[in-house]
């Protein structure tokens, strides 16, 4: 348990900011700086067997966990319950399918990981970057997972949307409430501490492609017209030289 | 005619290309010229914007046509509609995480290098060391197997000429032995097509068709590496850069075009074989003719969305859709479209995938003209010619797969009209009195077969590139011509030629299509994907003469007083290699 207080603010108040800032100015400053780097730098032309297994299993799983996030944290249990939800359902469906979920993560995760290691090609296009972002990944997704199955499973159940859930809303409310993540299990808290680390690693890992998930193609022509560059040449024309 | 009644839609132009398949002589200067230009990089070492295959052949990547595995291009579904081969929207984006019908480095070939540094630092030993081939995706020894040209010259025929997709289309069985079996070259560059199905088939919307020229370009900033297009198009002409994660493909040399020169392939053809001109066309009627229920009907199809530059209907159209007017006379002189439409000699590679492709192919006659030759009959007598062109069915019938979706008879009217071309000229040439009903009998006149010949066997230099530069009145802009100072610049170091910490210091100079990141990249870096564990390795190709790039000498190693070294204090200094 952590005591509250000095520590509390820091790890609950201090800290959440810290990571939301970051995470927010990094990406604008990746997509200014650094577009050309901003790719999902595939690794299907060296292995397809393993990725084929271990990519979909993954991102797959990991959009029902962020899905699950999503309803967990953001969606007050008021809002359910006025739903005519009983907490008993919700608790149910929510660790039933957060479990099958979180473990088709880690599994596709550890396939990818394997496939990493081992493949010579996959393994030597990777980068430290690469391999710092995997640790705190892996790191976040197992504490995670271990934390709903202790608490759920082998536990007699840890009603996170009455302390976890409005701690997090809090943060973005700009009325941080570290006392209400006091009282949480370490579990629950390491998990939300590691998860914080990896918001502030994100803009500068290869995970910025999910900011860019091509979910405009649903509705864009399929033939793209654009007409030359209005500037041509490598940089802008001097003041007063502009095109007219 | 029926064309010149229906309404001109929106009139846009396109820089198209057409080569003349009887004079490629297979050297691949084209290959490595635009290799040397475009792809000298690590990352797209396997990459080759164009290659020549020879056909038949399996061309590159392997067996790239076999669309019942590749599901490259686009069909028609239950309905009748234009769709997406591999599938629509939904379906691109729930495969999305691992592309099902990527072709894998195998179907291209591991690229690699050699070790030539054993070759100089090898001690003494009984037999000379060798270099042996590295691979440059692993750095391991490897035993080749296969490269772009593996099969060239119909090299290795009798075990896998077989594999050749098209000749599951041909009814006769083709012969791979020697004197009984035929071959030509086949030059490949991206299609540039009107209805390109990578552009349709990439999630980002980074491959765009510009306007003005039609040019398909990957924009680099744009491309998120989700390796769609790669599956689409049907040609695979889109690489994947495996070092920079990003799609690249041919840009038709778009710098070059730009200042009205032609493409790095065309200018350094030796057999000038290349034509590049303008096209008209309709691009309201695009979808419609890359639509027509038989795939036979669709080189028809395609030559009829082409419009013709001298209709003064399709001039006032595309004036008033702003195309300038030193375009649209480009247009009217502009060989492709006389190849196309008015001598109707040029066929489009595979139609039948209906991305309406902009790189067109005069057939080659030859096969048919040495068969008759070895006969020992007169290989110039447009009788002899005709009767072969009926008899061989089996070239004929390989070139009908190729251009015109199985249909042999347009490969027949191109293939006797070229005969007819040969035995008109020959009288013209010997001084005899042409015979005109030579050119009457494949429906020309003997005035408008000379012009043919003109273009086809005397080639010249500016009848076979009529390229309009873009935007005449920007053009000192362009980056080839880079007639402005470079620094001369918002910002720059001002008028002095040189930045404040030495020469090419400062900003960025232009490079063509090469940004800024993928310039210092490639300048900088030439080791494999991870270059800490690996040891240096230079690509002189990418040196450009000044300063000395890392790992161009071995370390330096300091003795205790060795005699010979006194004078070379500075081995670096020293060994500074001139220009």
């Amino acid at each position: 348990m952590t005591p509250p207080g000095a520590l509390g603010t820091v790890l609950w108040v201090i800290l959440p900011y810290v990571a939301l800032v970051t995470f927010v100015l990094g990406h604008v400053w990746r997509y200014r700086y650094d577009k050309f780097g901003w790719t999902t730098r595939s690794s299907q032309l060296y292995e397809s067997r393993l990725l084929r297994i271990g990519s979909p299993v993954f991102h797959f799983g990991i959009l029902v966990v962020l899905v699950g996030h999503v309803m967990g944290l953001l969606v007050p249990a008021s809002w359910t319950a006025a739903a005519g939800i009983t907490e008993h359902a919700y608790h149910v469906t929510a660790v039933a399918l957060g479990t099958v979920a979180g473990v088709c993560t880690l599994g596709g995760l550890a396939v990818l990981i394997y496939r990493r290691r081992t493949v010579g090609p996959v393994f030597s296009a990777t980068t430290a970057n690469d391999k710092l972002m995997y640790a705190v990944l892996t790191l976040v997704i197992v504490l995670g997972l271990a934390a709903t199955v202790a608490a759920n499973i082998a536990g007699g159940g840890y009603d996170y949307r009455a302390t976890i859930s409005p701690w997090f809303r809090s943060v973005f409310y700009l009325r941080p409430d570290p006392a209400l993540m006091a009282g949480a299990p370490v579990l629950f808290q390491l998990h939300a501490l590691s998860a914080l680390v990896l918001f502030a690693l994100w803009p500068f890992t290869r995970l910025v492609h999910m900011l860019t998930a091509p979910v405009g193609y649903l509705t864009r022509p399929y033939i793209v017209y654009r007409s030359r560059d209005v500037q041509l040449g490598a940089h802008a024309p001097r003041r007063g030289w502009e095109r007219t | 005619m029926p064309r010149s009644e229906a309404p001109v839609g929106r009139v846009m132009a396109q820089m198209a290309m057409v080569m003349n398949l009887d004079k490629c002589i297979g050297c691949h200067t084209c290959s490595v010229t635009c290799k040397q230009a475009w792809t000298n990089r690590s990352g797209v070492e396997y990459v080759w914007f164009n290659n020549v295959e020879t056909r038949p052949g399996q061309g590159y990547p392997r067996r790239y046509e076999d669309q019942d595995t590749w599901r490259g291009g686009w069909g028609l579904n239950r309905r009748g509609r234009l769709a997406l081969k591999a599938g629509g929207r939904f379906k691109k984006l729930l495969s999305i995480f691992s592309n099902p019908k990527l072709p894998a480095l195998d179907d291209y070939y591991e690229p690699w290098t050699y070790d030539y540094e054993t070759l100089t630092d090898a001690p003494l030993q009984e037999h000379s060391p060798v270099a042996r081939p590295k691979s440059l995706i692993t750095g391991k020894d490897m035993k080749i197997s296969w490269s772009a040209n593996w099969d060239d010259d119909l090299g290795g025929s009798p075990d896998h000429g077989d594999k050749d997709v098209l000749l599951a289309g041909v009814a006769e069985k083709v012969k791979f032995e020697f004197e009984q079996t035929f071959m030509f070259y086949l030059p490949r560059i991206c299609e540039h097509c009107l209805n390109p199905s990578c552009a349709a088939s990439c999630p980002s919307g980074a491959i765009y068709k510009r306007t003005e020229d039609g040019i398909v370009l990957v924009d680099q900033d744009r491309c998120r590496g989700w390796r769609m297009c790669v599956s689409g198009c049907p040609y695979k002409k889109v690489y994947f850069n495996h070092r920079t994660g990003k799609a690249e493909k041919c840009t038709f040399c778009f710098p070059r075009v730009e200042v009205g020169i032609p493409t790095v392939c065309s200018e350094t053809c030796v057999g000038r074989l290349r034509y590049i001109g303008l096209v008209l066309y309709d691009a309201d009627r695009v979808l419609e003719a890359a639509s027509v229920p038989d795939d036979t009907d669709l080189y028809e199809a395609q030559r009829q969305v082409l419009l013709d530059p001298n209709d003064p209907r399709v001039v006032a159209a595309a004036e008033r859709e702003g195309i300038p007017r030193d375009w649209i006379e480009a247009a009217q002189r502009s060989p492709v479209h006389a190849l196309i439409n008015t001598y109707k000699v040029a066929l489009p590679l595979h139609p039948e995938y209906r991305t309406m492709p902009m790189v067109w192919y005069v057939p080659p006659l030859s096969p048919v003209v040495d068969a008759v030759r070895d006969t020992g009959h007169d290989a110039e007598d447009r009788d002899n010619l005709f009767a072969a062109v009926d008899a061989l069915r089996i070239p004929v019938d390989y070139l009908a797969q190729l251009f015109t979706a199985g249909d042999p008879a347009p490969v027949d009217a191109v293939l006797r009209r070229l005969a007819a071309m040969r035995s008109y000229m020959r009288d013209i040439n010997l001084g005899r009195e042409p015979d005109e009903s030579i050119p009457a009998g494949v429906g020309m006149a003997g005035e408008q077969m000379y012009d043919m010949y003109r273009l086809l066997a005397l080639a010249k230099y500016d009848e076979r590139y009529v390229i309009p530069p873009a935007h005449a009145e920007q053009a000192h802009r362009l980056e080839e011509l880079a007639t402005e100072c470079s620094l001369d610049r918002e910002g720059g170091p001002g008028m002095g030629g040189s930045g404040p910490f030495g020469e090419s210091s400062g900003g960025t100079s232009p490079i063509a299509v090469e940004n800024f990141r993928m310039l210092q990249t490639r300048q900088t870096s030439d080791t494999l994907a991870a270059p800490d564990d690996k040891a240096a390795r230079v690509n002189l190709l990418n040196w450009d003469g000044k300063g000395r790039p890392e790992g161009l000498f071995p370390p330096e190693r300091h003795h205790d007083a060795d005699p010979r070294d006194t004078d070379s204090h500075d081995p670096g200094q020293e060994s500074e290699p001139q220009p």
